[in-house]
């Protein structure tokens, strides 16, 4: 069996408590393993962890307890090679264009000008961003400037791509096609694809495999394999199954979003 | 935009026109202030007679240097405070009440200490405009978002490029209007100490003239440092401007 290209073994996360507040038991203990070239999405209850997850495997952030390792190496307390992140927030550079937004992404690899150039142009092209390329972010939708960040983050090539609700601010229609757009490059790169979201439907569309997480200390409570083809686009909706995976993940997370909104279940 | 331009130039040729119209009609006398159009003429003849040329220079050199070493030293200053909660917290109350402070009253001990050059005033010049720079690159460098600071993390940018390609870039509009002021106090400082004690430049050139009744060099090196100091204020505006507007701030 091929090594893992991510591996999370028995990671906790504990915030220490600030002046007299408690400590904060954020996260695990939790394993996870996701294997080479795997799109895998997480849900869970607002407050759960999910963004404390990402940045534990980004190296944002350190374990309490528990490893962290990325490729068979341990992640320390940087961001490893070969690792993009795309934030929820806009992370676009409004002093730089479009393009130069893009290059900032190999403004310090040690590539020819021409190379980063070539992959500037490739970006800008798969992200439809050709004719955008001189404008500033401020001229463009929040839909746009967050392709800009994907752009940015893709032409580092990295081999583990991190995405904490990326679509978070876009509406539904916008999504489903970020969705393909996303599905698109994920074969394209070949990467490993670690998504954060709060949408189910989102979740249970691209993923080869989703992790519930209860609400805090997150954990995971289920890991859903879709079972989907690797050619696949927003369209998988339509089949009867996409239901079933979508119903599954509903079953699991309710209870759990009501312990984190700390409501009790309605009286029969 | 168009129009408010061309009612501040309205405003401005009024009161130009009032003090004409004052000044012709003998309410202001001419002892007190020649009419505009005679200090634009004196103007005119000064700068092309060149007898005020090392004066100019001398000012104008040593608020450059004033000024050059206020912004970059404000700059690099707040980047490196802006690391240390710490210091920060003990230095912010100081910096607001630095401008009341009166800078001038420190001329016999910068004297005494640098001797009697260019020095002292550049000094001067310095720390008025020093701490301008200080306080709005901070304010600047608060409003970064923390997803930019996450950003120069993945790309293991490291504390330098952090700030040299994120922080400070993104500050740039709150760290020219510190700028803008800096040009301004560089200014006032140099232009002030020399008029306490100086051999040269303008602000003793100005110094000397009113001493000695010479309304038509006192006047042309007033309205010169106006329109010196207003037109460097005017561009830099315009470039902040841009900036803005480029970021959908307006």
């Amino acid at each position: 069996m091929a090594a893992p290209h991510v591996a999370l073994r028995g990671v906790r996360k504990v915030f220490a408590g600030v002046e007299r507040s408690a400590a904060v038991d954020a996260l695990g203990p939790l394993d996870l393993e996701l294997a080479r070239g795997e799109f895998f999405a997480v849900v869970g209850p607002s407050g759960c962890g999910k963004s404390t997850l990402l940045e534990l495997i980004a190296g944002l952030a350190s374990p309490t307890e528990g490893s962290v390792e990325f490729e068979g190496r341990p992640i320390g307390a940087s961001v490893p090679d070969g690792v993009g992140v795309v934030f929820q927030e806009d992370a676009s550079l409004p002093w730089l264009d479009v393009s130069a937004n893009i290059a900032f992404g190999l403004r310090h690899a040690p590539l020819p000008a021409a190379e980063k150039d070539a992959r500037v142009k490739r970006a800008l092209e798969m992200m439809g961003l050709v004719d955008f390329a001189a404008s500033y972010p401020a001229q463009l939708s929040g839909g746009m400037r967050q392709r800009v960040c994907i752009a940015r983050t893709l032409v580092t090539e990295p081999r583990l791509i991190l995405l904490d609700e990326p679509f978070g601010a876009l509406d539904q229609q916008t999504r489903l096609l970020m969705g393909d757009e996303l599905l698109r490059l994920w074969r394209a790169t070949g990467a490993t694809v670690f998504l954060i979201t709060h949408a189910l439907d989102e979740a249970a569309m691209l993923a080869d495999r989703i992790g519930v997480m209860s609400s805090r200390p997150g954990r995971f409570l289920d890991l859903v394999a879709t079972g989907w083809p690797h050619e696949r686009d927003s369209r998988i909706v339509e089949q009867p199954s996409f239901g079933t995976v979508t119903a599954r993940l509903w079953k699991t997370l309710r209870e759990e979003s009501r312990k984190a909104l700390g409501t009790r279940p309605p009286v029969a | 935009m168009k129009h408010l331009v061309l009612w501040r130039i309205l405003v401005v040729a009024a009161g130009v026109g009032l003090l004409e119209a004052l000044c012709l009609a003998g309410v202001i006398d001419r002892i007190t202030m020649q009419p505009p159009h005679e200090i634009a003429r004196d103007l005119w003849r000064m700068l092309v007679s060149g007898r005020m040329n090392a004066a100019m220079r001398k000012t104008l050199g040593n608020a450059a240097l004033a000024f050059a070493s206020a912004a970059l030293a404000g700059v690099a200053f707040a980047a490196l405070l802006h690391g240390l909660r710490q210091t920060r917290a003990t230095l912010d109350p100081l910096f607001a009440t630095w401008y009341a402070v009166p800078v001038f009253a420190f001329y016999p001990l910068l004297i005494s200490v640098f001797g009697l050059g260019d020095l002292p005033q550049v000094l001067i010049g310095f720390m008025l405009g020093v701490v301008a720079v200080i306080v709005n690159t901070l304010n600047g460098l608060d409003r970064v978002p923390r997803v930019l600071l996450k950003t120069a993390r993945v790309g293991r940018l490291g504390r330098m490029r952090t700030a040299a390609s994120i922080t400070l870039p993104y500050a740039a509009p709150h760290i020219l209007t510190g700028v803008k002021l800096a040009v301004a106090y560089s200014l006032i400082g140099v232009v002030g100490s020399e008029f306490i004690m100086s051999r040269g430049g303008i602000g003793y050139e100005i110094s000397f003239a009113y001493n000695n009744f010479d309304n038509a060099t006192m006047y042309p090196l007033i309205v010169l440092i106006i329109v010196l100091s207003t037109a460097i204020n005017a561009f830099l505006s315009r470039w902040e401007q841009r900036l803005r507007v480029r970021r959908g701030q307006r």
